[in-house]
């Protein structure tokens, strides 16, 4: 992976204590699994960023190979990767979310 | 790709294992794999992903639109 492309991704990671890559924006996903993270952290009322990976495919492709994983949304929580949707929606359900957003 | 085309890979990639697919929209599409291994014993549930979604490398680059998991150790 390019270093430019590299450090954009880290910047953005760390940008916000949470924050969200996801296909739409927190006010318009463009898929289910997003509109599904994006729901469950506004009902815990976690603030988090977010980063639409539809208008950058380098973006897009990037992430996936910066943290392994290959789906969208990837949510980081103080810089951390938390997980994809079935993670975070589990570990709203189990408190675990809220604790670790502190 | 099929559903027992998925569950197949799932299976061969993690011997032993118990998978059930559900396909709540019955769609085809928006399926969700419900996956019983006992290899997923003392790993995070980031590890327990990663190691269902390696078994399906390929597929999730193109074929796979969506796939919802839930993984359990027994």
């Amino acid at each position: 992976m390019e270093q430019e492309l590299k450090d954009k991704i880290e910047s953005l990671i760390k940008s916000e204590n949470v924050f969200l890559f996801m296909k739409g924006t927190p006010e318009m996903p463009q898929c289910g699994f997003s509109a599904g993270v994006v729901s469950t952290l506004k009902q815990l009322g976690i603030p988090f960023g977010s980063f639409n990976v539809l208008s950058d495919m380098k973006i897009r492709e990037g992430i996936k190979e910066y943290t392994n994983w290959p789906t969208i949304p990837q949510l980081y929580i103080k810089g951390e990767f938390v997980g994809g949707h079935d993670i975070a929606v589990q570990m709203a359900q189990s408190g675990e979310l809220l604790k670790k957003v502190g | 790709m099929t559903i027992p085309e998925i569950q197949k890979k799932i299976e061969e990639g993690l011997p032993g294992c118990k998978v059930e697919i559900l396909d709540p929209y019955r769609d085809g599409v928006h399926i969700k794999a419900v996956v019983t291994y006992s290899g997923f014993a003392g790993k995070g549930l980031i590890e327990q992903h990663r190691l269902v979604y390696a078994t399906l490398k390929d597929e999730l680059k193109e074929e796979i639109h969506a796939l919802a998991l839930e993984t359990r150790s027994e």
